[in-house]
């Protein structure tokens, strides 16, 4: 069973409600045992980085996350979620992550078009990049999902997965080994979203 | 890029969706977690209900249907209609919503934008303004568009979006429930004012009003309307095949799977 790590962080009904939609009955829990005994961990998040970052460590979940995905436990970040798997964010001074991907979250207004609006909010298509990652297994290339951030994950090198055109490449989905991320809500992308946590439920990964 | 948003507008009153002519004479549609849902199937790219009792009669929102349909449908959700403090955007949130609307409860006090904004961010709330022409000026109306507040509604949208509004809804008293298209002229005025997302309501008749209002106005970013979709008039997977035609971007919908 998928465990949905809460740590107080956001409302996690639609996700919660979105994996039982594809059959996959989610429990929601900021128990360390609980989440040491999933088969999967989602690792929600909105809302200010340091904030959400201080709450994972204040409740020693910090730690069970990297643990469980040291294990090869299959893990997937979202939104600020996906944020939190990086070693550092820029947002509001300079903060420590998980550190289970390399690279740096920054705003996006260093890359973006200055017309542009800030955030990027709203559907937008998905670049698929590199060989097509599991969680991508029942979607396509060019497919929208829906975002709603001020923040990038940059110089993921590898680990990146998908990228999203706004009037710059801003990186959409990430992974690396059993740990993944996407930016965007895939439970709130209407039918794409959905095929993408069903790619995640089914996401075979071998364990050390 | 970013697409164009298509957003059916659900307005509920005891558990139904209705639909009035210039807001009266309202009469029942059909239930929204069915409504929703079908939306949700056929390329919605979002959905707003409003709670058209609830400023007028003080009503209390229709959470357990929220609810219902957060549940069912996993696109994004605006909910308005009676919010009126911080704790009225907690409890539709905790529903399954991602932006709430404010409309009369920001005339009466502003400062809930800035409140809710501090909370939940910017992109969470949304400024709802029904805007008519009244001796030559675009004057907010308040209470569901029955009474003229006297305040100009371009420099209140500027204010709100100033406090932390992150979109604005833009519905015009004017053209609403005429089928005539929507009110461009007011709805540039609105993007020339502000940066922030711009959601054109009333008017709309047929799919060539939203490819005007994408064509003379790019920086509106969605299109929404109640009847022509509720009636269907317009289906929305034909009104974005005639979008994607004029070279609008939109979102590619379930459709195409079944198609």
């Amino acid at each position: 069973m998928p465990v949905i790590v809460d740590y107080g962080v956001g409302n996690l009904f639609s996700l919660q409600s979105s994996f039982a939609f594809i059959g996959a009955e989610a429990q929601v829990s900021g128990d360390a045992g609980v989440i040491r005994g999933a088969d999967r961990i989602v690792l929600p998040g909105v809302g200010a980085f340091a904030d959400a970052s201080r709450k994972l460590r204040e409740s020693g979940l910090d730690a069970v996350l990297r643990e469980q995905a040291a294990r090869g436990t299959p893990i997937m970040g979202i939104c600020l979620g996906m944020q939190l798997l990086f070693d550092e964010s820029l947002e509001y001074g300079r903060h420590k992550g998980l550190g289970l991907i390399d690279g740096t979250v920054r705003p996006i207004e260093e890359v973006i078009d200055p017309a542009l609006k800030v955030p990027h909010i709203g559907w937008n298509a998905l670049r698929l990049v590199g060989e097509k990652h599991p969680i991508f297994r029942y979607i396509e290339d060019g497919d929208h999902v829906y975002f709603v951030h001020s923040y990038y994950a940059a110089d993921c090198g590898d680990a990146l997965i998908a990228d999203t055109e706004y009037s710059a490449p801003l990186t959409a989905a990430v992974a690396k080994g059993n740990v993944c991320g996407c930016q965007f809500h895939p439970e709130k992308s209407g039918e794409v979203g959905l095929n993408i946590l069903r790619g995640f439920c089914d996401w075979e990964v071998e364990r050390p | 890029m970013i697409t164009k948003r298509i957003i059916p507008c659900l307005d509920v009153k005891d558990g139904r969706v209705v639909k009035g002519v210039n807001f009266k004479g309202l009469a029942d549609v059909s239930s929204p977690v069915e409504l929703g849902r079908y939306y949700s199937e056929n390329g919605a790219d979002e959905l707003v209900f409003y709670d058209i009792t609830a400023s007028a009669e003080g009503r209390a929102l229709f959470t357990d249907i929220l609810r219902q349909v957060a549940a069912t449908i996993f696109i994004p959700l605006t909910v308005g209609g009676g919010i009126n403090t911080v704790e009225d955007f907690d409890r539709v949130l905790k529903c399954g919503a991602d932006k709430v609307s404010v409309n009369s409860g920001a005339i009466r006090d502003p400062e809930l934008i800035r409140r809710a904004a501090q909370r939940y961010g910017n992109q969470c709330v949304v400024l709802s303004a029904d805007i008519k022409r009244v001796d030559g000026q675009f004057r907010l109306f308040a209470k569901g568009g029955r009474e003229d507040t006297g305040i100009e509604a371009i420099g209140w949208i500027r204010r709100c979006v100033a406090l932390g509004a992150g979109e604005v809804v833009v519905n015009s008293i004017d053209t609403d429930g005429v089928k005539g298209g929507f009110d461009l002229e007011m709805l540039s005025a609105v993007c020339d004012a502000v940066n922030v997302p711009v959601i054109a309501s009333g008017g709309a008749g047929c799919k060539e009003d939203f490819v005007r209002l994408f064509q003379a106005l790019p920086k509106v970013d969605a299109g929404l309307a109640a009847s022509v979709f509720h009636f269907g008039e317009i289906e929305i997977p034909e009104l974005k095949r005639e979008l994607r035609e004029h070279q609008i971007t939109v979102r590619g919908s379930s459709w195409r799977s079944k198609n």
